[in-house]
């Protein structure tokens, strides 16, 4: 372990295909975004957009705070005003008179140069948040049709099957099905409740989990049942917590889907959702989602698996038999640390599984985006070097804990950090919170 | 098969005790009850990797590798989807269907429970079957399986045309329609939701997208002529050739029928349009203002709003009442005809009306502790768990189904017992 080892290269600045934006720009008219921007900026932004574009003072002072600035050697077209001005300030200026080439530029800057961190948000003296402005930019694409392909296919995907990932409905009830299969091996009475109507708990999940990673599924039935929860999880669409939709700035789909997970949890009758470890699901279910269908707060409650691990170690409900040996470091994920503030109650577990545990700086609050957020990783191969490039200070950060395990209980984080890891070539091993508790809980002999 | 009027509603309490089949298997799943309550059922680890359905204490015969979604009909049979060597189908009384399949699930059953439906993967493709008979033709993705009321039909949202990883621009020119048992309609459309069947049987309607952005109703296959912002689901009219759907129009929803605007409001939110039976009334649920929800009867909200959450609306059989489960600071009750009963509950299950309409009645918990209310009061006494309750047909009786100790309870009480 040491210093990052790999210095960017010239594949940053190569021109990036990709075929969603290429075919979209190309069927673009300047009436066409014209019109589409002034509807954006006269039907929906309303008097947000405004404040935000007449308070800032361009005074740099956000710069500092992005990963992608810092990274990029303070060049400042990567910093969260210079983004603005590429995009969303030119497009008020010229009152939607920009070109297919401007579209072209703000649409990959949204996209694949913001994770949506929010970070930006606490170093400005007006507290503008930089993460909106890119969200309209990204809605204002969506409805030109102009759309990385890579994240369009997850929304697309999302909107046919309510889940992100193309999962059939016969492939999700089976997965279950053979993870309670499995989990028997180990404790012979293991359930996984399916439509269990009335229980205390829906547990939901994001669509990478059936799909790649059923072994996340296991270990949570094994949590439940070692920790007598009242569970369930549903054998309809409405399973799948995540959502690109929110990121791509497809509002309608993003409405759809979150419906179709509040009515699940309604029509189980469960008291509360607990969701596994994901950090935009959080955003979607707790804050995007929610708020576009109109519902101030989740109209069932929901418990990130952070704050529900935090509970059942308080309450006894699950114990642990033995440390986690390795030295480990902790990631902070934006969405559940500054959108929840759940950093305390990370610790408080990490610290309760793990003897050794180093703090990477900044942190909690502070700490820098794993630059996968905000749907970035979603927009695919095509941006992975931009994004490898984009977030060097992570990889110093993470070096210089000089830990062997970095524990991220976020999906998007947990797989931006492996790449982030395999490009600058650090000797760390990603893990979830929940890989080891499960390896470290007391469990029945 | 029973109808209710042949079902037991002399008051009293019959017990069946479930500790012995614990004892018996290796393990009980959750039980079901019979729609009359005189039989509890679960499935039953047998060990060795088999299981069967325990009813009333009595096995099946054949076990099977694997059971899952267990359920009563409406008309009382017991059905299952098991699964013997690797092929699944649908048991019925212990008595399987004659086809296999690949997999198998949504059991879904007709209003009367005469007819039986499920959705099937065969070889990767997929289709519906009712009552062991499926679509000639299969689909290479399904979604959205509906029965028709009375039974006699299925539908599906189907994918016609094959899609590869990314190839976003074939999609967008459409690749799902509907499948009508199993003929889909002449065309194709980017996306398909929420099919809904007239009560006839004869069509069905559609949320359809036609683009991004375009959103309109198709039924049988055609879409209105009107295009909109976002739909929800499309509901027939009771007796005339008429649909209904929420729709947003200008960053607001209204209500459309066949594509006119008919309410005068704008919401914030609106979705769940339900007819009152005879078909005089249209009722939603409606937010008014952000964070605020109520009902909305003929484009009329009451003045009652919660901020949580509406749900489950329905009108009595005679249409004059309209009740829901609503949710305010945490806590769940229910509102009929804009009147809030005064008791809050951790939470309540959709409302039950008496068939006279004189009575609603719906499922409480309260401290981990099950019951039943009425007309706003609950039951005294408490379960572990219990069921909806029914009322019998003349109103006056109430069965309560319910768990305590590891036993299931069915009681018939006089409804003035709980309602005063
Ligand atoms: S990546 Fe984060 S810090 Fe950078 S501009 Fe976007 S929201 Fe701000
Ligand atoms: S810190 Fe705030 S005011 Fe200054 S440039 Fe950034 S967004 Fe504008």
């Amino acid at each position: 372990m040491g210093d990052p080892a790999v210095q960017n290269d010239a594949a940053v600045e190569a021109k990036v295909v990709d075929e969603g934006i290429d075919r979209g720009v190309e069927a673009l008219t300047p009436e066409r975004i014209e019109s589409v921007i002034n509807q954006v900026f006269e039907k929906e932004t309303g008097a947000r957009l405004q404040a935000y574009v007449e308070t800032c003072v361009h005074c740099g002072l956000c710069s500092e705070a992005c990963h992608f600035y810092l990274s990029n050697d303070k060049d400042p077209k990567f910093s969260p005003v210079g983004k603005v001005k590429q995009t969303i300030w030119e497009m008020v200026k010229r009152k939607g008179r920009v070109d297919a080439d401007f579209i072209r530029n703000a649409v990959e800057v949204a996209h694949t140069q913001c994770n949506l961190c929010k970070r930006c948000a606490m170093y400005c003296p007006f507290g503008i948040d930089i993460a909106y402005l890119m969200l309209v930019v990204r809605r204002i694409c969506h409805k030109l049709g102009v759309t990385p392909l890579y994240i369009q296919d997850t929304v697309n995907s999302h909107s046919v099957t309510m889940n992100q990932m193309w999962v059939k409905e016969d492939e999700w009830i089976d997965t279950l099905q053979w993870q309670e299969e499995e989990g028997r091996d180990e404790i012979p009475d293991l359930r996984i409740p399916v439509e269990k109507e009335g229980a205390d708990i829906m547990y939901s999940v994001i669509a990478p989990e059936p799909k790649f990673q059923a072994g996340l599924i296991y270990q949570a039935a094994v949590l439940m049942n070692v920790a007598g929860m009242n569970w369930t999880m549903p054998a309809t669409p409405g399973w799948d917590n995540s959502d690109m939709a929110m990121y791509t700035g497809d509002n309608e789909i993003m409405a759809r889907v979150k419906r179709s997970h509040f009515e699940t949890a309604r029509r189980l009758r469960v008291n509360k959702i607990v969701m596994g470890e994901c950090g935009h699901a959080f955003r979607s279910i707790y804050d995007m989602g929610n708020r576009q269908l109109g519902w101030k707060m989740p109209p069932i409650p929901v418990q990130h698996a952070i704050d529900f691990y935090d509970e059942l170690l308080r309450e006894g409900k699950i114990r642990i038999a033995r440390k986690f040996e390795k030295s480990v470091t902790l990631h902070d994920p934006c969405n559940i640390v500054r959108g929840r503030g759940l950093h305390e109650k990370s610790r408080s577990v990490v610290r309760a599984m793990c003897d050794n545990f180093i703090e990477m700086h900044p942190n909690r609050e502070h700490n820098y985006c794993c630059a996968a957020g905000g749907g970035v990783i979603n927009c695919g191969p095509p941006y992975k070097q931009k994004r490898m490039a984009g977030n060097r200070v992570k990889a110093e950060q993470l070096a210089a804990t000089k830990a062997e395990v970095l524990i991220a209980p976020c999906h998007n984080c947990h797989s931006g950090l492996e790449d982030i890891i395999h490009h600058y070539k650090l000797d760390m091993e990603v893990k979830f919170i929940l890989d080891i508790l499960y390896e470290c809980m007391e469990k029945p002999e | 098969m029973s109808t209710m009027t042949d079902w037991d509603f002399d008051p009293g309490e019959k017990v069946i005790s479930m500790k012995e089949w614990k004892e018996r298997y290796e393990w009980v799943e959750d039980p079901q009850v019979s729609p009359d309550g005189e039989n509890v059922a679960a499935v039953v680890n047998l060990g060795n990797g088999e299981f069967t359905v325990c009813n009333n204490g009595e096995a099946w015969e054949s076990p099977c590798e694997k059971i899952w979604c267990l359920r009563f009909s409406p008309d009382g049979r017991l059905t299952a989807i098991v699964c013997q060597e690797m092929e699944w189908t649908m048991s019925v009384d212990g008595t399987f269907w004659d086809s296999r399949f690949d997999f198998l699930w949504n059991t879904r059953f007709s209003d009367d429970g005469a007819h039986i439906a499920a959705a099937w993967q065969n070889d990767l493709t997929y289709g519906m079957t009712l009552d062991d008979v499926s679509w000639e033709t299969g689909y290479s993705n399904m979604s959205g399986m509906c029965l028709s009321p009375e039974g006699g039909k299925t539908a599906a949202v189907v994918q016609t045309i094959g899609l590869n990883e990314g190839e976003i621009f074939k999609f967008a020119e459409g690749a799902y329609t509907a499948a009508l048992n199993g003929k889909t309609w002449p065309r194709n459309f980017m996306n398909v939701w929420d099919i809904a069947f007239s009560s006839n049987s004869e069509h069905i309607a559609a949320e359809v997208r036609l683009d991004r952005t375009t959103y309109t109703i198709a039924v049988d296959g055609e879409t209105w002529k009107q295009r909109y912002d976002c739909v929800w689901t499309p509901k027939f009219h009771p007796s005339e050739h008429k649909v209904v759907a929420p729709v947003r129009v200008a960053g607001a929803w209204t209500l459309a029928e066949n594509g006119v605007l008919i309410w005068k409001n704008r919401y914030l939110q609106l979705w769940q349009t339900l007819y009152s039976p005879c078909g005089k009334h249209i009722a939603a649920i409606v937010s008014p203002a952000y964070g605020k929800w109520t009902m909305a009867k003929d484009d009329q909200p009451w003045n009652n709003r919660f901020g949580e959450m509406v749900s489950d609306p329905v009108f009595s059989p005679n249409g004059d009442r309209l009740a829901v489960s609503v949710k305010d600071n945490g806590k769940w009750t229910l509102a009929v005809n804009d009147q809030v009963w005064g008791q809050w509950f951790n939470r309540v299950w959709g409302p039950v009306f008496s068939p006279d309409g004189r009575y609603v009645a719906s499922r409480v918990e309260s401290d981990g502790k099950f019951t039943c209310a009425v007309n706003g009061k609950a039951w005294e006494k408490t379960y572990d768990f219990c069921l909806d309750p029914v009322f019998s047909p003349d109103g006056d009786r109430l069965l309560v189904r319910a768990f305590k100790d590891g036993a299931y309870y069915r009681i018939v009480i006089p409804t003035t017992q709980i309602a005063g």
